[in-house]
C-alpha cells in the first residue's frame, strides 16, 4: 500500500471485517513480568488499580479520547472513574490508525469491545483460581470481580499478577446492548477540563528544550519552484539563525520565536520559477470540468434503465467551488532530528503515513522515525496531509536540532488541499403523478486520490463509495462519475464528496417536487415508501432507515404546522459513511440573504455511544456545512489562491448560527459514522427553503456569491 | 530589542523583545504560556483574546510595548484560584470539541460578564461575535454563558 493511500481503504476494511483481528499481541515473554496486565495493545491494568486505555485514533475535537475508551470499558465492566487515557503514536499494533472517513468508532467498535471482553474473562478466571471456585459463580462489575455466594470481591488491580499468567482466550462473548451501562450514556468528555483551563497541549503548544521556530515561504503559484533567494535582510532580523531551501518550492526562515521567523520571512527575497500554472484561473478550471462533462462516466450505481423510462423529462446542472478546511489551529509540527533518528510531535490524522513520508523525505527507514500524536485544534481532513511533518523533519535535519514549523493563517488558506470543485448533471423522468421513475446523477469532479497518484479502481475515486450513494427507491436510477483533472491541490474535506452529491441531488429532488406540485417532504417520503435495499459498493442503503429519519425530522420540526410570517422551511436528507441524516431548516430572508433560524436534525447512526458527543458532532457539522453553503469559495487567479484569512474566507459566527435540535433514531445496529453525515444536507435544505421563500432556485454554491 | 516589564496574572515579568512584537508571541514563545492561541494573526478570530485592564483584546494584534505596565490577564490567570464560573459552566455544558478556540472564547465571555453580569442574548452575540469556532460550538457557548450568569456571573 502506498503511504498515501489509507483513507480510501477505510471503508473496504470495515466491509471485510478487517478490524476484528487488529491490536492483539502478547506483551509478556513469560510469567515473571507481572507488573501489569495487558492482554492486548489497547489495555493495561496495573496493581495500583489504574486502568489505562490506549486510543489509537487522533483527537481533533470529535471525542475519540472519550468515546473509544467507553466502548472498551463497557465490555471490561470497568469503573469509568478509574480509566486513564493514553494516546498512541504511529504504531504497528493497531492496524490502520487513520482518523477520517467518520470511521473511528466504526472501525474500533469490534476490536475495542473484544479487547475489553477478553480482559474481563481473564480477570474472572484469575479470581476464580485465586478463590478456588468455579468461574460461573464469579462476575465482573464496576472494576471488581465478585463471588456472590461467599460475598468476596477483588479489584482488577488485585488480580493483575494472576491474570497476566493466563492464556488469552480466542473467543469471548460480547455483551448485549440492553445490558450496556457506559455505552449510550452522556458521559463527560475526558478532555474538557484541560481545554477550558488552557492546559491542553495542542501540536502548536508542544515545546522541546532549545527548540527553534520556522516558517516557510512557499511558491505562491501552484506547482511553482524556488529559482533563487536572497536572505540578507532576513538575517538582520533579531533571532533569525537559519534561512534555507526546503524541497524545491519553499524557503524556511528560522528564529527564536514564531514572530521572529515571520518577520524574517516578511523581508525574504525569493525569485520564483512560477511554472506551467502561472496563468491558471478558476474559470479555466471550471471550463476544463465542463469539457469532460460529456464523457462516458464510470457506473457507480445502476438500477433499471433510466434512458428508457417514459414520462416527463426534467434536467438541471449544479456547480460547486473549491473549499478550504481552515481548522482553528494552523498547520504545525515539531521535529527533532539527531544521529539518523527523527522524532516528531505531530497534530496529524495519519501518524503512520507521516512516519513513512518523513522517512522517505529525509532518507531514513520508517523505524528510525517516531511519530507522537498531539491534540489537534480541528482537522476536518486537512491533517490527512503530511506536509507539515515533512517540512519540520527537513528543517530539523538541515540544522540538526529541534524545530517547530508553524503555518500562518494565510499559509493555511493558500497552501491547503481543497475540496474538489464539481459539476453535477441531474435528469429525471416523472410519471403521470409527477413522481420520479427515472433518475440520473452524473458527478463530474477531479479525483483526490487520483491526483495523489493512488489507485482509482474502475475509474471511481475510492472515496465515492462512502459518499455518493443512492437515496431513493427510484426504479430506474443511475449514478455515474466522470473523473476530471486539475492542477489545484485536492484534499479530503469534512464529508468529502458527499457535500457536493447531496447539494445536487437534494436540490434536484426539490425541483421535481415543485414540478409535480407536491409537498417536498411528502414527495421524498413517497419515493421512500417501499422498503428496499439499495446496494452501493460495501453499503446497503435501506429506504426504511432514510424514511425513518425524514419522518422524525419532519415530525420534530412540526412540518405540518404553520410558520411565523416571513419564515420558510426546507428539507433535505442524505446518507454517507453508512449513516442516515435528515435536516429541516427554518429560514427568514433579510436583504436577500437567508437567515437560518432553526435546524431540526434526525440521524440514524446505529448504536449511539455518547449522546452528548453525537449532539456536538451534528451541531458542529451543521455549522461547518452552513459556512460551506453560504460563503466558502476558494478562487484561483494567476495560479494563486486568492483568499487568505477569515475576512475573505469567512466561517460562521455566533450571530449567524441557528439553534440545532438533534434527534437520534434508537437502533440496535452497529454504530456508523457521525463526524461527517450532518454536513451534506444543510446546503440543499437551506437552498430549498430559499426557493420556498423566493421561488429562486440556487444551482451553484456558495449561496452568497 | 527592548526590556519591557509586564504585569501578567498579578506577577511581574521582564522580557527582552523587540517592542513591536505582538503580545501573543511574547506570551507563547517568551513566557511559555500557551493557553492563549494563534488563529489568524489579524484580529479576525479571537483565539488570542486576553484581558488588558479588564478589557478583552486581541493579543495577536497588540504590540507588547502597548501593554507595558498594564495589567494583563490570560486564561492561565483567570482560574488561578480554582475554576472561574465560566470555566465551570463550559465543563457543565460540554462546550469544547477540539477546544482550540475555547480559551479565547472564555476570555471574551469573562470580559462580558465582568461588565454585564446578566447579558441578554443580543449582548452575548455582540460580545462573542468576534470569536470564531470551526467546530461550531456556538450554541453550547451561549448556554454556558447563560448558566454562568445565572449562577452569579463574574466572581
Amino acid at each position: 500500500m502506498s503511504p498515501l493511500s489509507r483513507r480510501g481503504f477505510v471503508g473496504a476494511g470495515i466491509a471485510a471485517g478487517a478490524g476484528l483481528v487488529i491490536g492483539f499481541y502478547l506483551p509478556h515473554k513469560g510469567g515473571s513480568e507481572r507488573d501489569s496486565f495487558s492482554p492486548n495493545a489497547y489495555l493495561r491494568i496495573t496493581p495500583d488499580n489504574k486502568v489505562t486505555i490506549v486510543v489509537a485514533r487522533s483527537e481533533m475535537g470529535q471525542g475519540v479520547r472519550t468515546a473509544l475508551p467507553m466502548i472498551l470499558a463497557e465490555e471490561l465492566e470497568a469503573d469509568w472513574k478509574q480509566i486513564e487515557i493514553e494516546q498512541a503514536g504511529a504504531s504497528t499494533l493497531f492496524g490502520d490508525q487513520t482518523t477520517g472517513g467518520s470511521a473511528s468508532i466504526r472501525t474500533t467498535w469490534d476490536p475495542m469491545r473484544k479487547a475489553g471482553a477478553t480482559a474481563r474473562e481473564m480477570l474472572i478466571s484469575a479470581a476464580a483460581l485465586t478463590w478456588g471456585v468455579p468461574r460461573s459463580g464469579c462476575m465482573a462489575e464496576n472494576g471488581h470481580i465478585r463471588h456472590a455466594a461467599t460475598n468476596r470481591s477483588l479489584s482488577y488491580g488485585d488480580l493483575v499478577g494472576k491474570a497476566s499468567t493466563l492464556p488469552i482466550p480466542s473467543d469471548v462473548t460480547l455483551k448485549q446492548s440492553k445490558d450496556y451501562k457506559i455505552v449510550g450514556q452522556r458521559l463527560a468528555r475526558v478532555d474538557s477540563p484541560s481545554k477550558v483551563k488552557g492546559e491542553a497541549v495542542f501540536g502548536i503548544d508542544f515545546r522541546l528544550p532549545g527548540m527553534k521556530y520556522a516558517v516557510l515561504s512557499r511558491c505562491p503559484v501552484i506547482g511553482g519552484k524556488v529559482a533563487s533567494f536572497d536572505d540578507k535582510d532576513s538575517k538582520k532580523i533579531g533571532g533569525v539563525s537559519f534561512v534555507g531551501k526546503v524541497g524545491d518550492s519553499a524557503v524556511a526562515v528560522m528564529a527564536d520565536s514564531v514572530w521572529g521567523a515571520m518577520e524574517g520571512r516578511r523581508v525574504l527575497n525569493v525569485n520564483w520559477d512560477e511554472g506551467p500554472n502561472k496563468d491558471l484561473t478558476t474559470a479555466a478550471v471550471m471550463a476544463s470540468l465542463k469539457q469532460v462533462a460529456s464523457k462516458k462516466g464510470a457506473n457507480m450505481y445502476s438500477s433499471g434503465e433510466p434512458a428508457k423510462a417514459a414520462g416527463r423529462h426534467i434536467s438541471a446542472e449544479y456547480t460547486l467551488p473549491f473549499m478550504a478546511h481552515a481548522p482553528m489551529e494552523p498547520g504545525n509540527c515539531t521535529a527533532s532530528y539527531q544521529a539518523s533518528k527523527c522524532e516528531l510531535w505531530a497534530p496529524t490524522q495519519v501518524p503512520q503515513d507521516c512516519r513513512e513520508s518523513v522517512a522517505t523525505a529525509i532518507g531514513l527507514d520508517p523505524d528510525q522515525v517516531k511519530v507522537n500524536v498531539t491534540l489537534m485544534g480541528g482537522g476536518f481532513g486537512r491533517r490527512l496531509e503530511h506536509d507539515y511533518a515533512v517540512e519540520a523533519a527537513l528543517v530539523s535535519k538541515a540544522i540538526n536540532a529541534p524545530v517547530k514549523v508553524v503555518w500562518t493563517r494565510e499559509d493555511d488558506m493558500r497552501f491547503s488541499t481543497y475540496r474538489p470543485a464539481s459539476i453535477h448533471q441531474l435528469s429525471a423522468t416523472l410519471d403521470g403523478s409527477g413522481y420520479a421513475v427515472g433518475l440520473t446523477h452524473r458527478i463530474i469532479a477531479p479525483s483526490i486520490s487520483g491526483q495523489k497518484g493512488q489507485p482509482v479502481p474502475n475509474g471511481v475515486d475510492p472515496d465515492l463509495p462512502d459518499e455518493a450513494g443512492p437515496v431513493y427507491g427510484v426504479p430506474n436510477y443511475l449514478i455515474e462519475y466522470v473523473m476530471a483533472e486539475t492542477p489545484v491541490p485536492l484534499g479530503w474535506m469534512r464529508s468529502v464528496y458527499a457535500l457536493q452529491a447531496a447539494f445536487a441531488l437534494e436540490s434536484f429532488i426539490d425541483e421535481l417536487a415543485v414540478a409535480a406540485g407536491k409537498d417536498p417532504l411528502q414527495y421524498r417520503l413517497h419515493l421512500l415508501a417501499k422498503d428496499q435495499d439499495l446496494p452501493y459498493f460495501t453499503t446497503t442503503w435501506k429506504t426504511s432507515r432514510m424514511r425513518g429519519v425524514l419522518q422524525l425530522a419532519g415530525e420534530k420540526a412540526g412540518w405540518d404546522k404553520p410558520l411565523p410570517a416571513g419564515h420558510y422551511r426546507g428539507v433535505a436528507c442524505f446518507g454517507c459513511f453508512a449513516s442516515y441524516m435528515a435536516e429541516v431548516v427554518e429560514i427568514s430572508m433579510e436583504n436577500g440573504a437567508p437567515r437560518v433560524q432553526r435546524v431540526v436534525a434526525a440521524v440514524d447512526c446505529g448504536q449511539v455511544v455518547n449522546p452528548s458527543i453525537l449532539e456536538q458532532q451534528i451541531q458542529g457539522g451543521i455549522v461547518y456545512g452552513l459556512a460551506n453553503a453560504l460563503r466558502a469559495k476558494i478562487t484561483i487567479e494567476k495560479g494563486r489562491v486568492v483568499q487568505g484569512n477569515f475576512d475573505d474566507y469567512a466561517p460562521l459566527r455566533m450571530e449567524e448560527t441557528p439553534t440545532v435540535e438533534v434527534y437520534a433514531v434508537s437502533s440496535p445496529e452497529a454504530p456508523t459514522g457521525i463526524g461527517e453525515p450532518s454536513v451534506p444536507p444543510i446546503a440543499p435544505a437551506v437552498c430549498n427553503a430559499i426557493y420556498a421563500a423566493t421561488k429562486k432556485r440556487i444551482r451553484a454554491l456558495p449561496i452568497l456569491s | 530589542m527592548a526590556d519591557i516589564t509586564l504585569r501578567i496574572n498579578g506577577s511581574e515579568k521582564k522580557v527582552s523583545v523587540s517592542p513591536e512584537t505582538p503580545l501573543l508571541w511574547v506570551l507563547r514563545d517568551t513566557l511559555e504560556m500557551t493557553g492563549t492561541k494563534f488563529g489568524c494573526g489579524a484580529g479576525l478570530c479571537g483565539a488570542c483574546t486576553v484581558h488588558v485592564e479588564g478589557n478583552a483584546i486581541r493579543s495577536c494584534s497588540t504590540p507588547v510595548s502597548q501593554v507595558a505596565g498594564k495589567s494583563v490577564t490570560t486564561i492561565e490567570g483567570l482560574g488561578a484560584n480554582g475554576l472561574h464560573v465560566l470555566q465551570q459552566a463550559w465543563i457543565a455544558e460540554e462546550v469544547p470539541q477540539c477546544g482550540y478556540c475555547q480559551t479565547g472564547q472564555i476570555m471574551s465571555a469573562a470580559a462580558l460578564l465582568a461588565k454585564t453580569p446578566n447579558p441578554t442574548d443580543e449582548q452575548i452575540t455582540q460580545a462573542m461575535n468576534g470569536n470564531l469556532c470551526r467546530c461550531g460550538t456556538y450554541e453550547r457557548i451561549r448556554k454556558a454563558i447563560r448558566r454562568a450568569a445565572s449562577s452569579g456571573g463574574a466572581r
